[in-house]
């Protein structure tokens, strides 16, 4: 049977919503109060869910000290107490938590070669939150 | 379909060790979890069954039926009780959480009547939970 193990992290960062191809108007309609040029930030929640059957030796899917480190290493260091907008990743795409999502999700199945990849939630707020499993690339 | 989650909270101990490694292999593996005294959690289950809404009582499940299943399945095998050396399941295996999750499922699965069982999720802290949905899940070849 397999399991599907779900860890947990947060990070603190800011970003501006706000998209080159819009006008200024269409920018204050779509994003609203996030279009705001001095940008604002959250406490994002994130968590990576990794599956797989367990290993019959250690009674795991994987070892989490190695998740942990790969996680802090890969996601949390490039992203807590940063401005989203002036990473390379968002050079050209609107640090929506849609694109953070995607942007994680591919950090992690990159790097962390000790499960399979599942999946990556994040919440923004207690109110949002945003998953992707790699269906749909962008 | 629709789908009902009933949540239980347990405490319990455990340490993971595996008599076919080494004791530097074991400490390497498992780290703290390796102390041989053990240590604990409180573990939160969260039992998910699916079911078509029963016309006359507009019921997926009997709550109390389930109630009772987790109790006498799970609470009363595993709330305050040293897993390694209690729980049968865990004569033989490691008590991990993924292990923990799979034994529950396997102990709810047989003894549920109109509902199916759709998802065994057990938490060991509140950033760490793992997730099963049985032999016939998701991925499951």
């Amino acid at each position: 049977m397999k399991a599907y193990l779900t860890r947990r992290y947060m990070f603190s960062a800011s970003h501006r919503l706000h998209s080159e191809r819009l006008t200024e108007e269409e920018n204050r309609e779509t994003y609203g109060k996030c279009n705001n040029p001095y940008g604002h930030g959250h406490n994002y929640i994130i968590e990576v869910t990794v599956g797989g059957a367990v290993d019959e030796r250690t009674g795991m899917v994987c070892d989490l000290v190695e998740l942990d480190e790969c996680v802090r290493s890969h996601v949390l260091e490039r992203y807590d107490h940063q401005n989203l907008n002036v990473l390379e990743e968002f050079a050209a795409e609107v640090p929506t938590t849609e694109n953070l999502c995607i942007s994680i999700y591919e950090i992690v199945k990159r790097e962390f070669r000790g499960a399979h990849l599942q999946k990556v939630r994040i919440e923004e707020t207690m109110m949002n939150s945003f998953e992707y499993t790699g269906e749909n690339n962008r | 379909m629709v789908y009902l989650t009933r949540k239980a909270e347990f405490s319990a101990s455990h340490f993971y060790h595996n008599p076919a490694f080494t004791a530097e292999e074991n400490a390497r593996v498992f780290g703290k979890c390796n102390n041989p005294n053990g240590h604990g959690h409180n573990y939160t289950l969260e039992v998910t069954v699916k079911g078509a809404v029963d016309p006359t009582t507009g019921f997926v499940v009997d709550l109390k039926h389930l109630k009772d299943i987790m109790s006498r399945e799970v609470l009363e095998a595993m709330d305050h009780r040293f897993l390694n050396k209690e729980v049968p399941e865990f004569l033989t295996q490691i008590p991990t959480t993924e292990n923990i999750a799979i034994a529950i499922w396997r102990r709810l699965a047989p003894k549920l009547k109109s509902a199916q069982l759709h998802r065994v999720r057990v938490y060991e802290t509140p950033d760490l939970f793992v997730d099963v949905f049985g032999e016939d899940g998701p991925g499951e070849a």
